[in-house]
């Protein structure tokens, strides 16, 4: 094949026109955002630079997801990391940022390094790097090698999308971008690896193999519930944000993974019904985790924390953030009538078809993942409890917290977008979700009018045999708002407009209390902490600072949890691999005679290799 | 007719949801051998209240003022979506039993969110350990829903009661729902609605500084909820449409033994709120282990089509 005649032409399937759709959608708002963000932060030649960059990596991103070409999307996927690279490493004078920019250009590379093998296997039988070939070249390939270049993909895209064990980078990496970007990667960036696993696995290899949907379920389902548990316990804002993301990539991938358990059981409806599911919490996910992550550079620029132990009250000189944010933690807790709860409801749904029209261990299974969802969202919900009410609640725990300041409507306009996108997303969840059939059904291959899913215009009915049950989100909001009318002017009429006086607060007879009495982040996910101990594997010390033999006059207290996946995985692998390196650097004598010696063994050694095979 | 008839039966039960709470009391008191306040005690507060001026903290923000409307709202629609007396679905397109749980779970956010407001250590406390709770009930809480929903082959809550022949399943998932109704309703051995110590609160303490008509809104939605989970448990572990014929007789008769069945779910909670002391709060992950795994041979056993 002559590498320089490359197929140069671009796909533009339903498929790839939903993640152009969604990274424009995505990147507009934060570049938008990213004018007032940059601004008095950085030095006018780094703005043009993180402009620079900004264009480069959503014009990547929209060639990973459009080109038709293997080789051409390993190009621009690897340009796509190595800007998210630099934007990691932006701020160069934080040793955190380097040290997560380093951990994040190991572990992407390690995942694109089992892409590139999964797609030489692939031009092994295909001899191109043509989409259409490989498709073609995948139907006639042993199921061994399937499976092998199954795996492959799998960890190589997994590693992007963060699922666990391979999340690591992810929040580090992550928070350390500027927040606009940080919008954009947990947006969008990470979804481009969901984009590989639909176009490579379910589109390409044709997923008919039972064992690799039930696999990418349980690793959902752990992603799921490790993700929104390091999320909860976390009290830096972004990194909150980004452990939260690996459950969202959980919740995204339950869809995927029982799509592909769906087709290889020979259910084409309902694998259409779960992919759609899978894409719409993608888009959704999409749109309130780049709000979140612009909510939290909007109060790093306002005061320049990003603990929330030592932020606090900030509804009150920031309305305008606040609302937003409150807009998007509703949304990712699932809350009607806002999008997050129509993505996840249909998931829910998917999972309980699933159940109905699977047999044995497989249904048991699926009740499992539902309810490995469920304790999901429970706890999604304290998580962000959490988040908006230590941040903007209660009062000022901090100098800086006390003296913030709105931030300019050229950053706040882009979060009243993205929290119109949230509720315009719940509201026409019916038609919204029409679409996203279509895409799953070109996808499959399949176009029949059974696959619709919706009755009338607003309401959603998932398939069911005997009868439908249905969602209306619009239905829903316009209930809610009527009946809290109704509510309001029953009270005013019969009750009269009432008496409010303001005091202080309550606590026991004792009136001198300030910010220090309130509940911090670390004591709001105490109980978790404690029941949760087995995970977290929390260790406390507490000092007692005394100024006489009775009389305490402060205490130290300090807790951390042992972060499991780092200790003894990684921790372990960087050991070992820095034990061999020294090792091996005996080899490194000095000696010039020893070298051209090596040398020459490894060219007898690859002619050698090249005759065998 | 139909929007009617749901209108009228959630009116009948938003004015019915005090009398379970004051019913329930009342049995307390007789168990222990107290006279114990009127039945009708629970009415009395709220008129109260609504009389009364509110004060509340100096530090809150607007979304302490719209909470307990939200709340309400919430739970007033979640009650629209349980069948009561209609067989028939007139807004079954609108929401199934996992909407019911969202929804609550919808309130319950804005509580927590309000009890962070006024910044005492008590609201963060409640807070807290109200998520802590209730992040624990949603699992058994869905996987109730699925044991029931498979049997009716729908999500839908009027397919699931609409069942008129007694599962195994279902009493075994109703008997995990009873756990939930309990741990939700904020009832002993999970929490005590009548402690006076506020380090023991869970709900209590979210609500501490509430008052006047905003707490007696809060106070509504509460009894609105355990009316809303009384109702889910009876009539999953006895399905509601024993008389089938449907003629106005079997619909009368249906709406007694609803009553009845009611009245007896009081009498347990009743019994067992006098018979438990409250747990600490770390053992109440092993009682809601035990509804855990109740809900799950529920829904294996359901799996198996029993």
């Amino acid at each position: 094949m002559n590498l320089l005649n490359l197929n140069f032409s671009l796909i533009f399937d339903p498929l790839s026109q939903f993640f152009v759709f969604l990274i424009l959608l995505v990147s507009i708002p934060c570049a938008v955002y990213s004018i007032g963000y940059l601004k008095h932060h950085y030095s006018s030649k780094k703005i043009l630079l993180a402009w620079f960059l900004l264009v480069l990596f959503v014009g990547s991103m929209l060639m990973v997801v459009t080109v038709s070409n293997a080789l051409l999307f390993l190009i621009f996927w690897e340009i796509m990391s190595l800007v998210s690279f630099f934007f990691v490493v932006f701020d160069t004078e934080d040793k955190k940022s380097i040290k997560a920019g380093i951990l994040y250009i190991i572990m992407t590379h390690l995942g694109t390094a089992f892409i590139v093998f999964s797609f030489l296997l692939m031009f092994k039988y295909a001899n191109s790097f043509d989409y259409y070939a490989i498709k073609q070249a995948c139907l006639l390939m042993p199921a061994h090698t399937k499976n092998v270049v199954f795996l492959f993909l799998l960890i190589g895209f997994g590693t992007k999308a963060g699922i666990v064990p391979v999340h690591i980078w992810l929040p580090y990496a992550h928070p350390q971008a500027p927040s606009h970007i940080s919008g954009i990667m947990s947006g969008v960036m990470i979804k481009t690896a969901v984009y590989g696993i639909i176009r490579f696995i379910i589109y390409i290899l044709g997923a008919d193999t039972l064992w690799w949907g039930n696999l990418i379920l349980i690793l959902a389902s752990i992603s799921c519930l490790i993700g929104i548990m390091y999320a909860l316990i976390e009290n830096d804002i972004k990194k909150l944000l980004a452990y939260s993301s690996v459950e969202n990539m959980g919740i995204i991938l339950f869809g995927v993974g029982a799509s592909m358990v769906f087709i290889s059981k020979g259910l084409p409806v309902l694998a259409v019904l779960a992919l759609s599911a899978g894409l719409y919490h993608l888009i959704n996910h999409g749109i309130f985790k780049s709000l979140l992550f612009l909510g939290a550079g909007s109060v790093y620029k306002a005061t320049g924390l990003r603990n929330i132990e030592k932020l606090g009250g900030l509804i009150k000189p920031m309305p305008f953030t606040a609302v937003s944010f409150l807009i998007g933690s509703m949304a990712i807790s699932a809350l009607p009538p806002l999008n997050g709860f129509a993505s996840e409801w249909l998931t829910l749904q998917v999972l309980f078809n699933g159940a109905l029209n699977c047999s044995g261990a497989q249904a048991i299974a699926m009740c499992f993942y539902a309810a490995v969802l469920a304790i999901t969202g429970g706890l999604a919900a304290a998580c962000f409890v959490k988040a908006f009410g230590v941040t903007f609640l209660g009062l000022p725990r901090s100098e800086p917290a006390r003296q913030a300041r709105e931030v300019p409507p050229l950053m706040y306009y882009p979060m009243f977008f993205l929290s119109a996108l949230i509720v315009i997303f719940g509201l026409f969840s019916a038609q919204i979700f029409k679409s996203l059939n279509r895409i799953s059904q070109s996808l499959y291959g399949v176009n029949e009018s059974t696959y619709n899913f919706s009755s009338g215009s607003f309401v959603i009915t998932p398939v069911n045999t005997l009868s439908c049950a249905g969602l209306s989100i619009p239905f829903i909001a316009v209930m809610l708002i009527a009946i809290m009318v109704m509510v309001y002017l029953a009270v005013r009429i019969f009750a009269g407009p009432g008496k409010v006086t303001r005091d202080r607060t309550w606590s026991c007879g004792y009136y001198k209390i300030d910010s220090r009495n309130a509940y911090t982040g670390t004591a709001f996910s105490k109980p978790f902490r404690i029941a949760f101990s087995f995970f977290y594997r929390t260790s406390r010390k507490t000092e007692e600072i005394k100024s006489s033999y009775y009389h305490v006059k402060s205490i130290k207290y300090k807790t951390s949890i042992t972060p499991v996946f780092k200790k003894y995985i990684y921790d372990l692998i960087y050991k070992r691999t820095f034990y061999a390196a020294k090792y091996l650097s005996k080899f490194q004598s000095g000696s010039i005679h020893f070298y051209i010696a090596c040398i020459f063994m490894a060219i007898v050694f690859l002619i050698l290799f090249m005759n065998r095979f | 007719m139909k929007t009617m008839i749901i209108l009228l039966q959630t009116l009948m039960l938003i004015a019915l949801a005090p009398l379970l709470s004051g019913l329930i009391r009342k049995i307390k008191n007789n168990l222990r051998m107290r006279k114990g306040a009127v039945v009708v005690q629970p009415y009395y507060n709220f008129f109260k209240l609504m009389a009364k001026e509110e004060v509340i903290s100096e530090n809150v923000s607007w979304i302490f003022r719209i909470t307990p409307y939200i709340v309400l709202s919430t739970v007033i629609l979640a009650l629209f979506m349980v069948p009561v007396i209609l067989s028939e679905a007139p807004l079954n397109i609108t929401g199934d039993f996992i909407v019911i749980i969202f929804l609550l779970s919808a309130g319950r956010f804005f509580m927590a969110l309000s009890a962070l407001e006024a910044g005492s250590a008590f609201g963060g406390m409640g807070s807290s350990r109200e998520m802590f709770i209730s992040s624990l009930v949603e699992p058994i809480a869905l996987l109730t829903v699925f044991a029931v929903s498979i049997n009716a082959q729908s999500t839908s809550l009027y397919a699931v009661f609409m069942q008129n022949n007694m599962q195994v399943s279902a009493v075994i998932a109703g008997m995990a729902l009873l756990f939930v109704a309990i741990a939700e309703t904020s009832r002993l051995p999970v929490d005590n609605q009548k402690t006076h110590l506020e380090l023991t609160m869970i709900h209590e303490a979210m609500v501490l500084e509430y008052s006047g008509r905003s707490l007696a809104l809060i106070e509504l939605a509460g009894y609105i909820k355990q009316i809303i989970f009384f109702t889910l448990t009876v009539n999953i572990i006895i399905p509601f449409n024993l008389f089938p014929a449907g003629d106005i007789f079997a619909v009368s008769l249906n709406i007694a033994v609803y009553f009845l069945k009611l009245l007896t779910l009081c009498a347990l909670i009743g019994f067992i709120e006098v018979m438990s002391a409250k747990v600490r709060l770390f053992r109440v992950v092993d009682f809601l282990a035990f509804g855990l795994v109740l809900a799950t041979i529920a829904v294996i056993i359901a799996l198996l089509g029993y």
